[in-house]
């Protein structure tokens, strides 16, 4: 199973692209890769979905643990998606309520 | 004599045992994509909530059988079933996994609670819900084969939390 990622730095945010399909099979990956950003004091958080293929409920839940450990370190974690597909995931979850959705990394490190 | 393994109300039917494996969800995603994709009432978006639902369904049926309940069955295989019928696609999901009780499932909090963090599971099942136009649960010889039926309309966007 196909999962990239990779970590970059801006504007104060370490910016986490994501390739692929986030599922049970490479979620375990995802959340590695959060937890080690969090570990390295890394609390501002962009992950760009935007080359995510497709998403179901175990990626969500990767993604729900992140905001939760960032948010007790004061920080952020938002995400870069415009996919319809991927957005509907969030939208009939209600998630786009928790989560910031932005039409590009640009738009999220402004925030 | 046993009940025969694929009901014969399913009309056309594809049928796939798969190893109880995080793995192998993508290939269930792939057959069933392949399934809508040649039926021309269903169009590329409803596709997609197929291929969610069965990667929600697969995806409870390993973690089921890989818990190691009383009455599973870790090394069986998951089964999957597609079939197509009067313009209407049946994809049944079957685990060893010794049972489940869909009632048993914990209430969210509503997702501008800030405790609505503290589930990271447990969406599954409420996004099936969301895109099937029916969802079944029956028990069957060791397990549960969760059933679920799409016509080819668009699920609502209606958000369900």
């Amino acid at each position: 199973m196909d999962l990239r990622l990779d970590v970059s730095e801006r504007d104060g945010w370490s910016v986490l692209q994501v390739g692929g399909e986030i599922d049970v099979a490479t979620a375990p990956r995802l959340r590695e890769q959060l937890i080690k950003l969090v570990n390295d004091q890394r609390f501002m958080i962009v992950v760009d979905l935007g080359a995510v293929d497709f998403i179901d409920s175990t990626g969500l839940g990767v993604l729900i643990g992140a905001l939760k450990r960032v948010r007790t370190h004061d920080g952020n974690l938002a995400l870069v998606c415009t996919e319809p597909r991927i957005v509907k995931v969030f939208e009939i979850t209600g998630l786009n309520q928790v989560f910031q959705i932005f039409p590009s990394v640009d738009a999220a490190v402004i925030t | 004599m046993d009940q025969p393994v694929v009901p014969t109300d399913l009309g056309e039917f594809v049928e796939l045992e798969l190893p109880a494996r995080p793995e192998v969800v993508a290939l269930a995603r792939l057959v069933v994509g392949a399934v809508a994709a040649v039926e021309p009432l269903f169009d590329e978006a409803r596709g997609a909530d197929l291929r969610l639902a069965v990667s929600e369904a697969c995806t409870n049926a390993i973690q089921a059988q890989l818990a190691g309940r009383e009455g599973s069955d870790r090394d069986a295989p998951i089964v999957l079933r597609c079939s197509v019928k009067d313009g209407k696609i049946k994809l049944a999901v079957q685990d060893h996994g010794g049972g489940f009780d869909p009632k048993g499932l914990p209430e969210h909090p509503a997702v501008t609670d800030p405790a609505r963090l503290d589930f990271e599971g447990g969406l599954g099942i409420p996004i099936i819900r969301l895109l099937a136009d029916d969802l079944q649960f029956q028990a069957s010889p060791g397990g549960t084969t969760v059933v679920m039926t799409f016509g080819p309309r668009v699920a609502t966007e209606q958000p369900f939390l």
